[in-house]
């Protein structure tokens, strides 16, 4: 029985978090402990994925409570793969945060080892949880240690900024606790895959509700326009590191569970149009914001927000190629958005600015650097043979082969917001790595831990590409998640065992 | 279909109108006290969700299940309330710092939006 590796993605880390402030005197066995608990964990999580495609979802009841009753772990191949992206993810920041040194900081001691594996945890038990109240555990406790690691140093900006953040996930945090208790009432249960055989036995309005409700949670925590307006305002003040983790995990959490929810709790067989208009709307609205912006980070916030818009875009369709799309992209952008912020993040230690036009002046930046951000950029905006083309083609081939003038739009606003990441992105190469500038950088001398750093963010956009080199059997794998997703019965059969045994 | 409890239902709203009411407001500190009356408006909607009271689940003194109040939610509504009950002293540090930076605890507007508006409307 391998059921018991579930447990280990969420309870090595806590454990290691509690151990890890026991011995916050020495920086170097918090650092060791931080990268060997990463590290094995992203193991664990792959033989996950492995396990999961070749047998199904694996279940654990935890505590030995047998499913609708007790709490259930599952790992399927959409929550197994977006956690081994995610730990190999979380593993190079962690390494480029020590590199930097925002692990460590200045005396007093911050928590940060401690708060970003809690972080780590409550990231894997997200994705791992089969019940929604535990979801909302999950998303409580990485949202508690997000709030200690944007708040870090607590200096005016982060303060200011901390706090939009702060009040903004809990409001979030809030209604879906409300959303909770809703559905409780409705169905008397909490657990996903129970509540997906009685929530399409509500009556219509009382799943649309319930549905909508859980839309806007959810849409808070990935950013979906209008629901964007926390996100560029808030992780742009915290360190490089932090931005990437946030970025890449957290809206992509929020993704998942609005994917896990919306197909698993309300099937529906057509286009689902107010989800399309919203796709549409964060597309435009993210990267028209960042257009007009003058600070690298916000500048690739809202490219952050803009490009939620593409797995919107293939949710929305609910077809088998618009899920393989969007669990594609979630994988690509995972990687391209925190490689992305991490090359900001020494940009801005390089030239000692990150406003576009100081950036200019400034003696261009290392071409090492240039080369990776050339990568991740170019990946970012869909040129073949890169990431993010692999996972932009199966979200157009999905849309063409839907059809329809709502979807012909929407395609035609993905296109756009692709040329105009391009231009973007052209922007900041600009500033940044074109010559010109004759103002000495900022960094005397060799900044400490730049090769931990560069090694890092070289592993971030290394994840990328790998993305793009193992396209087809990683599409393949997608688009087999994106059959369960719609099957449904696979995942309930798992957690509730026979439908014929289950009591009707 | 169970009998809703009207005062119930009527505290709850009432609640969650005086949650939001606060925390729209510009003082950080009511915006703390916003969120503690929503913390306490959502707990009792999901104990509303349990349906009418009844006697102590899981004791075995010999009650008919019907007859049993749902535990469930009351689990839930405890674990929320242990969540909420920390994250309220991390906000409240939040502000308290605010204060001492600021000297006030107004929320301030982004400087950034207004630096890229102004931009926007002058070219």
């Amino acid at each position: 029985m391998t059921d018991w590796l579930l447990i280990a993605p969420v309870l090595l880390p806590v454990l290691a978090a509690g151990l890890s402030l026991a011995v916050w005197r020495s920086a170097a066995a918090q650092r060791l402990l931080g990268t060997g608990t990463l590290t094995a964990v992203l193991a664990v999580s792959a033989v996950l994925l492995v396990l999961a495609d070749r047998r199904g979802p694996l279940v654990l009841a935890v505590g030995g409570w047998p499913a609708p009753a007790g709490i259930s772990l599952v790992a399927d191949r959409l929550s197994a793969l977006l956690l081994v992206v995610a730990l190999a993810v979380s593993l190079a920041v962690l390494v480029f945060a020590i590199g930097q040194g925002t692990a460590e900081g200045d005396l007093p001691r911050t928590p940060f080892h401690p708060a970003y594996l809690l972080l780590v945890a409550g990231v894997a038990l997200a994705f791992l949880t089969g019940d929604l109240f535990n979801l909302f555990v999950a998303f409580e406790l990485m949202l508690a240690s997000s709030y200690v690691l944007i708040n870090l140093g607590a200096g005016e900006g982060r303060v200011r900024a901390g706090m939009t953040y702060t009040i903004t996930s809990l409001l979030s945090s809030l209604l879906f606790l409300t959303a909770i208790g809703l559905i409780y009432a409705a169905t008397g249960t909490v657990n996903l895959a129970d509540l997906g055989d009685r929530v399409p036995a509500l009556p219509e309005g009382i799943r649309s509700v319930l549905s909508l409700l859980l839309l806007i949670v959810f849409g808070i925590k990935a950013a979906v326009v209008p629901l964007h307006f926390w996100l560029p305002d808030s992780y742009p003040t915290a360190p490089a590191p932090i931005t990437a983790v946030l970025a890449a995990l957290l809206t992509k959490v929020g993704l998942y569970a609005m994917v896990r929810t919306q197909t698993l709790l309300f099937p529906r067989s057509e286009t689902w149009t107010p989800l399309l208009v919203a796709a549409a709307l964060t597309l435009l609205v993210g990267i028209v914001g960042a257009v007009a912006q003058q600070d690298v980070n916000r500048l690739l916030s809202f490219v952050l927000v803009s490009h939620i818009g593409f797995m919107l875009f293939g949710l929305s369709l609910y077809t088998v190629g618009g899920l393989t799309g969007t669990v594609l992209y979630a994988v690509h952008h995972i990687a391209a958005q925190a490689a992305l912020f991490l090359i900001a993040g020494l940009v801005v230690g390089w030239s000692g600015t990150a406003k576009l036009s100081r950036l200019a002046r400034t003696a261009p930046a290392p071409g090492l650097l240039a080369g990776l951000f050339a990568l991740a950029a170019l990946s970012l905006a869909g040129i073949p043979p890169l990431s993010g083309f692999v996972a932009k083609l199966a979200l157009l081939q999905a849309g063409v082969e839907q059809g329809g003038a709502a979807v012909l739009a929407l395609l035609a606003a993905a296109l756009l917001t692709s040329l105009l990441t391009l231009y973007v992105m052209a922007r900041v190469w600009r500033a940044a790595f074109a010559a010109g500038g004759e103002r000495p950088p900022a960094a005397r001398g060799r900044m400490r831990g730049l090769r931990l750093m560069l090694g890092a963010t070289a592993g971030a956009v290394l994840i990328g590409v790998a993305v793009a080199a193992g396209a087809g059997p990683l599409a393949r794998l997608s688009e087999r998640a994106a059959v369960d997703l719609l099957e449904r019965s696979t995942y309930q059969e798992a957690v509730l065992g026979d439908p014929d045994r289950r009591g009707g | 279909m169970r009998a809703l409890d009207l005062t119930t239902a009527l505290v709850v709203g009432g609640l969650f109108a005086v949650g939001f009411h606060l925390l729209l407001q510009r003082s950080l500190m009511r915006l703390l006290f916003g969120f503690l009356v929503l913390g306490h408006s959502t707990n009792l909607l999901v104990l509303m969700a349990a349906g009418p009271p009844g006697d102590p689940p899981i004791t075995g003194e010999g009650h008919a299940p019907e007859t049993f109040a749902d535990p469930l939610p009351q689990a839930m509504a405890l674990t929320a309330i242990v969540i909420t009950f920390g994250v309220t002293v991390l906000l409240l540090a939040l502000v308290y710092r605010s204060w001492r930076i600021q000297g006030h605890d107004e929320v301030r507007d982004d400087v950034e939006d207004r630096r890229v508006g102004e931009e926007v409307l002058e070219s």
